[in-house]
């Protein structure tokens, strides 16, 4: 009982953090918003059992992720009214949101077949960092980590080489 | 979470996709599309946890991190991009970007 309690909460609270995210004039109160959404996730991947995804989520999304994003919104200094408007009931967002919904609609229905579905009791120490770290290096996902690694490299060196001004 | 099961998680999960949809086809403010992406790919990311805890199989957590870290990525790029939008023409407004429009 408790724990679903706590799920609700949490689930609810990301979902109206997510909300706020979407509908702020200004980009600050966005990314702020964003930062209590992604805590609130990586409390959900606690109660899944999910810990180092959860330790994962909150370094590098709520640290890094976002300091990225709130140091680029404090260098573009923007005035007020520029790009924060909120969207007109405009044609394009009307359709926009048709299209959304439509999205949402066809996400939540395919997931029927799924209601009565149970989980069991966790095994003991599933999703440590022990299991993950292991899965990984054992030579199942070993190549796609290098690959990430490589990706990460080439985005940094895109990021600098399109930021700067002369090379 | 043996006693919540898997549907309200999946179901938490569609919802926070589509709020990062919504955001995506509607806002205007480039900054906020981008917010909105990584909202989308967090919401794959609790899907991808919530089957890997349903299936007993952590597949699914190495995965959530590959998805952080082509997340980081994207986030660099699109950001460095946006900068150079902005300088380009001193605004983040994505209607004013219509240089390819037929």
């Amino acid at each position: 009982m408790l724990q679903a309690v706590i799920f609700y909460t949490l689930a609810i609270a990301a979902v109206i953090a997510g909300v706020v995210v979407v509908t702020r004039r200004n980009p600050i109160s966005a990314a702020l918003a964003l930062v209590v959404a992604f805590f609130f996730q990586a409390a959900l991947y606690v109660l899944l059992d999910a810990h180092f995804v959860a330790v994962t989520q909150v370094l590098v999304y709520a640290g890094a992720i976002m300091v990225l994003f709130v140091f680029v919104i404090m260098l573009l200094n923007l005035r007020g009214d520029q790009g924060a408007a909120l969207p007109q009931p405009s044609a394009r967002a009307q359709v926009g949101l048709a299209v959304a919904g439509l999205v949402g609609t066809g996400l939540v229905t395919s997931l029927d077949a799924l209601r009565r579905v149970d989980m069991g009791p966790a095994a003991e120490g599933f999703g440590t960092i022990q299991q993950v770290g292991g899965l990984i290096f054992d030579g199942t996902y070993l190549l796609p980590f290098e690959v990430a690694s490589v990706l990460l490299t080439v985005a940094m060196v895109g990021a600098v080489v399109l930021a700067k001004r002369e090379i | 979470m043996d006693q919540v099961g898997l549907y309200p998680v999946l179901f938490t999960s569609a919802v926070l996709f589509t709020i990062g949809a919504v955001g995506v086809l509607t806002r205007r403010n480039a900054l906020i599309v981008l917010m909105s992406i990584e909202l989308m790919l967090n919401a794959v990311n609790l899907a991808f946890v919530g089957f890997a805890r349903h299936l007993g199989q952590v597949d699914g957590h190495v995965f959530a991190v590959f998805v952080m870290a082509v997340a980081a990525a994207e986030a660099a790029v699109g950001l460095a991009l946006v900068l150079l939008l902005f300088r380009h023409k001193a605004t983040v407004d994505l209607e004013n970007f219509t240089l390819l429009k037929g």
